[in-house]
């Protein structure tokens, strides 16, 4: 039984359209022209519980609309939704009280006060029993190491440490799922790093059911094992990473290492695209040449010091898919 | 209800604690405010000194009416405050929040800031109704007790219910609605003198549309023990502020067709 279960889910606007100069605006201000936007068109998907998924897409591709409709904040134009088997619009105060939701822009703690004083509204607001609170505070204590910053009020905290707080305030009424917006914009890379191994272990460990939407490819390299990929209201791509290689792209990249520098070097069937002192970038496609021949090509004619084989990037690769929708 | 009221009770004494975190401003605010009332009340009194009487009412007099409107006015404030910030609550999609919390989103806009430096109009309010009491030589009876608590609770239900009809106008328009003051603190400034002194099609307005009047004017008869000259029964006077609480009733019941309005545009 699928957690969360999106069906022929569509989003209309009507967008206002501003006419330009005073007498725009006075006439904007009698009588208002408006214009259609499709933000989601039909979408379907099913996620399962203990899954981390990572909803990717260029801006204003329904990525917030989507997220806005599962949160139970908006009320789509047609199609059926149910999380936990709630439909969120319809059941609200319900709803929300089984999800948790981060953005990483905005905090939901209170600024100028210590951080333990904001989970103690939560709790009221959530209901949560005070045996209940202190069981699950303990435990989120311990695993990210909040012990330090409970006394200290939200403005002082750095943008990593308000990130693990705001994590673990989504997390005090115990939801079913976790929507993560965007939860490493503006972080610096060592908090980067630990938000995901953060965001890892609630998933690997705690079973957490996590959306992640984000614009850091790496986000979704090292959490995500299931990628769905949104533009212009439509879904693109619903895979594992490796998919979402295969679709835009087969190639394959040899990074080679030369054992001199001055080296000047020339193989069929394969493009060196960057070169970098004695590193070279070379392109080629596995379906016309194996890498194991490249290899033993390359290795045969020139001394090399080190060499491997890698996928593109993947920014390269979203960047394809986007470019690739239709024209 | 109770689970309510604790809330909010938890909301208050996070903004007083917020608040507090700059003692010096929060103080002196407070002393502004204050001040700046005291003004407001000396243009009443220079019109007293004047005028001597005002369509048969006292300085003393009008400074009971003067004190139960502006308690209830400093109290609806700092009260129902969130509502009163509440297009750039909108504008800045914290509104989102609220929505994704499991509670009513009145509820929550109106503890989203709590303003208690408002307290300086409170007591400068209380002061001038003391005095005007003082002054009078009122007996403060169970009953009299009773009917000042009432029309202040109704002032603090109608302002409070003011304050949300203007902000559910935000979730059709970002423009700032400045004509609402009009009724806010236009009506402070109308009903903090004897409605008899207005005419006729003013009064109706304030009797009945916004029945701001109708929560402290005739309520205040009663405490001075007044005959109304547009001939209003005691049994009305006492009981008419609880149609203040109907108001914010049905200001609540747009507002939620306000959040209806925003939940299906997201904007």
């Amino acid at each position: 039984m699928p957690l969360i279960q999106v069906s022929r889910l569509s989003k209309q606007y009507a967008v206002a359209e501003r006419r330009p100069g005073f007498w725009g605006a006075l006439a904007g201000l009698v009588r208002r022209r408006t214009r259609l936007v499709q933000a989601l068109d039909e979408i379907s998907f099913s996620i399962e519980p203990g899954e981390l998924v990572g909803y990717i897409g260029p801006n204003g591709a329904g990525k917030s609309t989507t997220v806005k409709i599962l949160a139970g904040i908006l009320v789509p134009t047609s199609g059926e939704v149910t999380v936990a088997g709630r439909v969120p619009w319809r059941e609200r105060i319900a709803h929300v009280a089984t999800i948790g939701v981060v953005f990483g822009q905005r905090t939901q703690l209170w600024w100028d006060l210590p951080v333990i004083e904001s989970f103690e509204l939560l709790r009221d607001i959530y209901r949560v029993s005070p045996a209940e609170y202190r069981r699950t505070l303990d435990e989120l204590i311990a695993i990210m190491d909040l012990k330090d910053l409970l006394d200290t009020p939200v403005r002082q905290l750095s943008l990593g440490q308000r990130m693990r707080c705001d994590v673990a305030a989504a997390l005090l009424h115990r939801p079913a799922v976790l929507f993560l917006d965007e939860p490493t914009i503006g972080l610096d890379a060592v908090a980067k790093l630990a938000t995901r191994e953060l965001v890892k272990r609630l998933n690997r460990e705690q079973g957490m059911t996590v959306i992640l939407t984000t614009h850091d490819m790496d986000d979704i390299e090292s959490l995500c094992t299931r990628v769905i990929m949104i533009d212009e209201g439509r879904i693109l791509l619903d895979g594992d990473l490796d998919q979402l290689r295969r679709a835009a792209t087969t190639e394959r990249r040899l990074v080679i290492i030369l054992a001199d520098e001055a080296t000047w070097i020339e193989v069929p069937k394969a493009t060196v695209i960057h070169r970098q002192g004695a590193r070279l970038t070379l392109r080629f496609d596995p379906a016309t040449v194996s890498a194991a021949s490249l290899i033993a090509d390359i290795t045969g004619r020139y001394a090399i010091r080190d060499l491997y084989v890698e996928h593109p990037p993947i920014e390269e690769i979203v960047a394809r898919l986007y470019q690739g929708r239709t024209p | 209800m109770r689970d309510t009221l604790h809330l909010y009770g938890s909301y208050l004494a996070a903004s007083l604690r917020s608040q507090l975190q700059y003692r010096a401003s929060f103080l002196m605010m407070t002393a502004a405010v204050g001040a700046t009332s005291f003004l407001e009340f000396a243009t009443v009194w220079a019109l007293f000194e004047r005028f001597g009487r005002l369509a048969d009412w006292s300085l003393p007099e009008a400074a009971v009416l003067y004190g139960l409107v502006n308690v209830a006015f400093a109290l609806s404030e700092a009260l129902a405050r969130g509502f009163d910030d509440f297009p750039s609550m909108v504008r800045s999609g914290s509104f989102d929040r609220v929505l994704l919390r499991p509670r009513s989103t009145a509820l929550q806009v109106a503890g989203s800031r709590i303003q208690l430096m408002r307290i300086g109009r409170l007591l400068q309010a209380l002061l001038v109704l003391a005095w005007g009491a003082h002054a009078l030589q009122i007996r403060w009876t169970l009953e009299q007790v009773g009917i000042a608590c009432l029309a202040i609770g109704g002032g603090v239900a109608l302002f409070s219910g003011l304050l949300v009809l203007q902000a559910t106008f935000s979730f059709w328009s970002t423009e700032s609605l400045e004509v609402f003051n009009i009724a806010t603190y236009g009506g402070v400034e109308t009903t903090q003198y004897p409605l008899s002194v207005y005419r006729r099609e003013l009064r109706t307005f304030f009797t009945w549309f916004v029945p701001l009047a109708t929560v402290t004017y005739f309520p205040t008869l009663a405490i001075l023990n007044r005959s109304d000259p547009l001939g209003s029964t005691r049994a009305f006077q006492t009981w008419c502020p609880l149609l203040g609480w109907l108001f914010l009733a049905i200001c609540l019941q747009i507002w939620e067709i306000g959040v209806r309005h925003y939940r299906s545009t997201g904007s």
